[in-house]
Parts: C-alpha cells; structure tokens; sequence
C-alpha cells in the first residue's frame, strides 16, 4: 500500500513516498519523518509516486511544522498530482507546507528559506 | 443507480473502499480530482467509524449505498452500535491542529468541504451518515 525510499543527495536527504496514505498506511509515513529529523536539516519529499492522500496523511505533515520550525529543518514536497495537491488545498494547508513542481525547485526552496 | 458494499472494520479495507467508490464514480464523473474528492470523503467517515466508534473491530461491519441521481450523488454510510455523534462535533481550527501535534481532527473537515450536505441519522439499531453532492453526472 505505501513504500517508502530514502536517497542522499549532497547533504539532502529525500523521501519517497510510493502508493496511497491513508489512515491504515500514514504511521510508516510518521515513523520516517520522525527518524529522519532527528539527523537531517534539509529534507525533500518526492510525491511523484504519491497515489492518494486522505487526512491522515495530512496530519503527519502538519504535526512536524512546530518541530521543524523550531530545529530549523527545511521540508518541501515536489512533484505532487493534481489530485494529491487539491487534498492540501481544500483545507488551505499548501499555504503552510512548503510544496513545488521539481526536484531542482526543491532544493533552491529549501536552501533559500 | 445504486451501488452497495459491505465491509468489516479494519483499516486495512479501506483501499477496498476507495477502489469500490472510485469504480462506481468513474461511471458517471469526467473529473479526476471530482472523484478523488469525493472517495476521500467516504474514505474519512468510514476511517472514522472504524476506528473512533469500532475500535477497529472486524466482527462489525460498515455498509456503503452510493445512489446516483440525475444531478446529485448520495452517499449513505451505515453502521450499529454507539455512532459517532456527528452532531456533538465541534471543528478544530488549523491552529490547534499544529499546536497540538494532532494527527487526526483534518478528516471531518474536509468531508465538510467537499460535500453540499451532511445528515446524521440515527435510528434504533443503526445509524445513517448521508452525504450528498451535487454536480454534472452522466
């Protein structure tokens, strides 16, 4: 239902998120966000393989932003669909979590904030 | 046209969910970010029935009627036992959410957001969440 991949690039390490997360599949997702800020400031996500997200995934994302913020870790998701993107917009969350088209942009983002 | 399914509370069904939701809208709906909306809408009710009021038990079940109408598409999710208590609702703001690291809270909302409509009916040995949305439907 969901893999997750991790890379290092230089010194940004990405996450890749394969399949649907959902409220049954969202703790995988949590378990490597909460691992991998331990020891990593500049995290990209590649959400090109990203399926479906419901609120459960949402919530993952939402419950670092304070952590983040205040570890001065950079996130940015890139390569979201159309659909996966609209999930965030409804609630107005892309407002608050940083995402863009490619995995260039991503890491300009993450280095520029 | 009316679809049904029936399926145990465990959360690893609802893909099952989402796969019947998404087959039968197909049928009837051109835009792609329509019926995702509209299957993750269905997806958190029912996450939130299995869980919340379930506790995940697979001996209950949650059945699913989708009846789809000229300009409009009804979805009634079924259920026994002590419902969630749509109406006792309260919605958190986005604010709270973040504060509070709360990981669930979103699902209600967007449910909200998407559908026109939202009943909660409950009867003696079953409760009725009916969500409704009107759009073009062929």
């Amino acid at each position: 239902m969901i893999t997750i991949q991790t890379e290092q690039e230089d010194d940004f390490y990405i996450i890749k998120v394969i399949g649907e997360v959902d409220a049954s599949s969202s703790i995988h997702l949590d378990n490597k966000i909460g691992e991998v800020i331990k020891s990593h400031k500049k995290i990209l996500v590649d959400c090109h393989n990203l399926k479906y997200i419901s609120s459960a995934g949402l919530g993952v994302f939402m419950s670092y932003i304070n952590e983040m913020e205040e570890s001065e870790i950079k996130m940015v998701l890139f390569a979201l669909s159309q659909k996966v993107r609209n999930v965030f917009q409804i609630l107005g969350l892309d407002q608050l979590i940083n995402m863009v088209e490619s995995k260039e942009e991503a890491k300009k983002l993450v280095n520029a904030v | 046209m009316r679809y049904n399914y029936k399926v145990p509370c465990q959360k690893k069904r609802l893909v099952e969910i989402r796969y019947f939701i998404n087959d039968v809208l197909k049928k009837h709906l051109d835009s792609e970010i329509d019926i995702n909306s509209l299957v993750l809408a269905v997806d958190e009710v029912c996450a939130n029935l299995m869980i919340h009021s379930h506790q995940c038990n697979p001996k209950k079940c949650i059945e699913l009627l989708v009846n789809i109408e000229d300009d409009e598409i009804i979805f009634e999710i079924r259920d026994t036992g002590n419902g969630f208590n749509y109406k006792e609702y309260k919605e958190p703001s986005i604010e709270e959410i973040i504060i509070e690291k709360k990981k669930g809270g979103l699902g209600l909302m967007l449910v909200r957001r998407i559908m026109d409509h939202i009943e909660y009916i409950e009867n003696k040995n079953s409760n009725i969440y009916r969500l409704k949305k009107r759009l073009d439907i062929h």
